[in-house]
């Protein structure tokens, strides 16, 4: 018997939503746990906030800390006005831990380790900045791209330089997520797998023998655990760091 | 910390006594007020964003994969448009290496932050 670690990520169609000329619409079980995840989140912060007492009950204790952290977050990286992409930025960090902490949950799909998900919220977050950033600086925006104090023959190699590694920021903000989250999963399947091939393979000393994966299983998932949040943070960050190039024209 | 004072109002008298409610006030202002300064004091910083080695040296990788990705990219669409082969590729590759150690730079905190204006 030999476990494929790469059948976790496959997607699988739940039922048809719509046809668009030739290509079908489906409901997949991607789909199953973003909406899954969007429902949990809602109930969350709803019920935590709807009774607003004094003394918190533990599910508003929790509502305000999510809330307070990423405000923090977001105060610190990206000033008092970046408070204006708040709601976005609390989207989109409280969107990614649940559904990277939903795929801790065994059997769960991993909706983040799958690229085209994390792709569109990076490339999302770079228009954003762009469209933000020309709407309130103008043409005073692409001053990001030329440095002061160099040298003008060498200007238009930096300018290139710069433009470049401006465009190449939704690559790397997606695929460390979309990587983290693959890498992880992957590496859990391999050592569950090793204690299957080794229990069928060597019988009762293969069982026994078997506890060593186990025990690397288990610090494996604590780690992922906290992969699962610290990326999810990474994400809202850097989030905040490009978005304060959008806002602060000065300093 | 909520379950140590509880525990040790229990233990003792219930707080009755005016100095030691204020005590304990005092005590947890300073608390709260600690607690509260490293935020504000690395404000605009990058560093401190990546607590784990492990997340910190996959970041600065991304950095590196990123800039190489996007000028190949670049270079080959415009090998693509201009029929320039194979220079277009070979330029912007160079160019998207020297993004890319730009980004790892920037991300390690080793190079300035991109600003406006100054």
């Amino acid at each position: 018997m030999t476990v494929d670690p790469i059948h976790q990520f496959k997607i699988v169609d739940l039922f048809p939503v719509a046809k668009i000329g030739n290509t079908e619409i489906v409901f997949t079980n991607s789909a199953a746990f973003m909406l899954l995840a969007v429902i949990a989140l809602t109930a969350f912060l709803i019920l935590g906030t709807s009774k607003r007492s004094l003394v918190p009950s533990r599910l508003q204790s929790a509502a305000e800390l999510s809330y307070e952290f990423v405000a923090t977050t977001v105060r610190s990286s990206a000033g008092h006005e970046g408070m204006r992409f708040f709601p976005f930025v609390f989207t989109l960090f409280m969107f990614v831990l649940c559904l990277n902490v939903f795929g801790l949950i065994p059997f769960a799909f991993t909706v983040t380790s799958h690229i085209i998900i994390t792709a569109a919220m990076a490339i999302t977050v770079f228009l954003i900045v762009i469209i933000y950033g020309l709407y309130r600086n103008g043409f005073h925006f692409f001053n990001i791209f030329v440095p002061k104090g160099v040298p003008i023959y060498i200007l238009p190699l930096i300018v290139a330089i710069e433009i470049l590694s401006f465009i190449s920021r939704p690559i790397s903000h997606s695929v460390r997520l979309f990587a983290n989250m693959l890498a992880g999963h992957i590496t859990l399947q391999v050592f569950a797998g090793f204690i299957i091939l080794l229990g069928t393979g060597l019988g009762v000393i293969g069982w026994i023998a078997g506890i060593l994966p186990f025990l690397l299983v288990v610090i494996l998932f604590a780690l992922e655990a906290l992969v699962a949040f610290l990326q999810a943070y990474v994400f809202a960050i850097l989030t905040c760091i490009y978005m304060n190039d959008a806002i602060h024209p000065g300093h | 910390m909520a379950d140590d004072t509880r525990k040790s109002g229990k233990r003792e008298e219930p707080p009755d006594d005016e100095a030691q409610l204020s005590a304990r006030l005092q005590r947890l202002g300073e608390r709260i007020a600690s607690a509260n300064r490293p935020s504000e004091n690395d404000v605009g910083s990058r560093q401190g964003i990546d607590t784990s080695a492990f997340a910190r040296g996959f970041r600065l990788s991304t950095e590196l994969v990123g800039g190489v990705l996007v000028g190949a990219g670049l270079g080959w669409l415009i090998d693509r448009w201009l029929g320039s082969s194979p220079w277009g590729l070979i330029v912007f590759l160079l160019l998207g290496f020297a993004a890319g150690v730009l980004n790892v730079m920037r991300a390690a905190g080793v190079a300035p932050q991109r600003r406006l204006d100054d």
